[in-house]
């Protein structure tokens, strides 16, 4: 039997073209397959090394899915009840205003059960990040009717289909908040495929910008997929999400104050 | 310091900030408003943090976010709001945070009236949100106690790591009497190890509640057990008045503990062996000491603002020694001395009959 060695193999000049972002854990995710949770973690990380904000960063998990969320950073972190993380964010940053904090919610927790701290949080432009799962369902509870499931979609408890006379229509949380005052950064992306998935970490950069300098409540609302709960595969989840969600949602800079345009273009420009 | 006529609620803000007090997160609600009134004024004079919450959900889990960082944070409401803070002070109590809370008990069920009550003795000593654990309950009687038990409050939430509830009925926040004021503590810089700092030189902290594992759940209880145990071992605390050859012992908290107090010095005037016990701590509750009293007593009788709660932990303390009867009033009523007088007398004459 032959073997090789080391020498045996032609040297190769090797460039690193991926790695994990120092801002990520190396734990393994207890997300599902084909879960977009893990992208999402992925670009939040990749800014917080970007940015260098890793050491000051505060990141509130929700109820849900991401309530682990913690683990999978290298970042102080903590966990809210349900529906709270905004309120929480606030007494954090309010007594550590120096620090980036970061909440992170998903449609039911954030939508539903937290409509009202989400709100207030906006309307009094908490200096905080919100990162926003839509994936259109309650995922951890076993794929329920979500505030933002389509009218017609089938869960289980909407075995039939939404049906608008009865639980009426899909909460659009980024038009809603980027009517208020104080917000100063308001985007909807969608992580379907990678155009889209770097326009998404364009948006949580500036995000955490309007932060770092002060502006105001920010918010990135992130279109995604739920394979298991949507009975699909990962493949048809994310065609799933451009044919049928973003319809419904549509992309873009909802809010943008001044001071972000100019964050934003600096960031074109550099 | 001097003596100056200040009013319960604002007694207790001012106490709370001097006591250091760094963030107040709030919901307006009688009879407490004033805490947050006045706080609202210094807070901000102080360089420290006032904000008015858009409900008291909201309110107590901003004093989560805030006790998670490692300051020192308190809340103030009344019943129907703290009914409302229960979701988060089982979060508090399961990520093992201090701060202070204020419940100015008012009459209930439901939105009840602002009248002063003490009905939410079994919310706050047994039911203070779900899952396995008692907060550490002081009940002030005067002006001057809810100042004193503020500064204690303070004190007890940062030794052991565990939520303190001042608990007054109405009308302890709301009258008006000579006090004196603590002098201004300095300052506080320092932030505990485990505080949310940012993971700065040094590995990232997390607080949280979350234990998956029953044997892991089971274990982080027995610590809280085990706290408690501690606590009730150091800090059982009570106001005792002429027991020592009683042979009825009258007991009641707050308010009514201090009418019932009037009640039992007019009885003394009148020759009539009865003597007072007022928990100052209702958890812990004074068990050692009323244990011990049983044995020499012929009688209890428990005076309170509502059917009868604390009730049930003078019957636990007093284990059938003796007979326990009660005597309350409900919705907002408060006794008068020569109510409690008059059950006396008759539960005097009981005695004499008896023996």
């Amino acid at each position: 039997m032959m073997t090789l060695s080391m020498e045996d193999i032609p040297h190769l000049e090797m460039e690193t073209v991926y790695s994990r972002p120092e801002s990520l854990s190396s734990r393994p995710t207890h997300y599902c397959p084909g879960c977009t949770h893990g992208i999402a973690h992925r670009i939040l990380a990749e800014a917080f090394d970007e940015l260098g904000i890793r050491e000051r960063v505060i990141l509130v998990a929700p109820v849900g899915c991401s309530v682990f969320a913690y683990d999978y950073f290298e970042a102080d972190g903590c966990e809210a009840a349900h529906g709270r993380a905004p309120a929480m964010a606030t007494g954090i940053k309010r007594t550590r205003p120096d620090n980036i904090v970061v909440s992170y919610q998903g449609d039911g927790d954030l939508a539903s059960i937290g409509a009202a701290e989400i709100l207030h949080a906006a309307a009094r432009g908490e200096h905080i990040t919100s990162i926003f799962i839509n994936n259109a369902v309650y995922g951890m509870t076993g794929g329920q009717m979500a505030p933002t499931t389509l009218l017609g979609q089938r869960t289980t408890s909407s075995p039939t289909g939404r049906d608008a006379n009865m639980t009426g229509f899909p909460l659009r949380m980024s038009e809603l908040l980027s009517q208020l005052d104080a917000t100063a950064y308001i985007a909807r992306v969608s992580l379907h495929d990678v155009k889209h998935i770097r326009q998404a970490k364009k948006a949580v950069i500036t995000a955490l910008k309007a932060q770092m300098q002060g502006l105001g409540f920010s918010m990135v609302e992130m279109l995604s997929s739920c394979p298991t709960n949507w009975g699909m595969t990962p493949k048809d989840a994310l065609k799933w999400v451009e044919t049928n969600m973003i319809p419904q949602y549509p992309l873009g800079d909802y809010k943008m104050i001044d001071e972000v345009r100019a964050l934003a273009l600096e960031r074109k420009q550099g | 310091m001097a003596r100056e006529l200040l009013k319960g609620n604002v007694a207790i803000a001012e106490a709370a900030l001097r006591a250091g007090l760094e963030a107040y997160f709030g919901y307006p609600i009688t009879p407490q408003t004033e805490l947050l009134e006045h706080l609202s004024a210094r807070m901000p004079e102080l360089g420290r943090v006032f904000l008015q919450a858009e409900s008291e959900v909201a309110a107590i889990n901003m004093v989560y976010g805030a006790a998670s960082t490692g300051t020192l944070t308190m809340t103030s409401t009344s019943s129907p709001g703290f009914s409302l803070m229960q979701e988060g002070l089982s979060y508090i109590a399961g990520s093992e945070l201090p701060c202070v809370i204020v419940n100015m008990m008012r009459g209930g069920p439901g939105l009840g009236n602002i009248l002063p009550a003490q009905g939410d003795y079994f919310q706050v000593t047994r039911s203070a949100g779900h899952g396995d654990f008692h907060p550490i309950v002081l009940a002030p009687a005067s002006v001057q106690e809810a100042i004193d038990f503020t500064v204690l409050a303070f004190d007890l939430t940062e030794k052991y790591r565990h939520m303190v509830i001042i608990a007054a009925d109405g009308q302890i926040g709301q009258m008006m009497e000579p006090a004196e004021l603590p002098p201004m503590r300095p300052a506080r810089t320092e932030r505990p190890a485990w505080a949310l700092t940012g993971a700065q030189g040094r590995a990232k902290n997390i607080v949280t509640s979350i234990y998956l594992k029953a044997e892991a759940e089971e274990a982080f209880n027995l610590k809280i057990q085990a706290r408690l145990q501690e606590i009730k071992r150091t800090e059982q605390r009570w106001y005792e008045y002429a027991t020592d050859d009683a042979d009825l012992l009258v007991l009641g908290f707050g308010t009514a503990g201090r009418i019932a107090l009037s009640a039992v010095q007019t009885a003394r005037e009148q020759g009539l062996k009865v003597g007072l016990l007022r928990p100052q701590t209702l958890y812990p509750f004074p068990d050692d000491r009323i244990a011990e009293l049983a044995e020499r007593v012929q009688a209890c009788l428990v005076v309170e603002m509502n059917a009868g709660q604390m009730l049930d932990d003078v019957r636990l303390a007093v284990n059938g020694r003796v007979p326990v009867k009660f005597y309350g009033r409900i919705g907002g009523v408060i006794p008068m001395p020569e109510e409690i007088l008059n059950v006396i007398t008759t539960e005097i004459d009981a005695l004499a009959v008896r023996s």
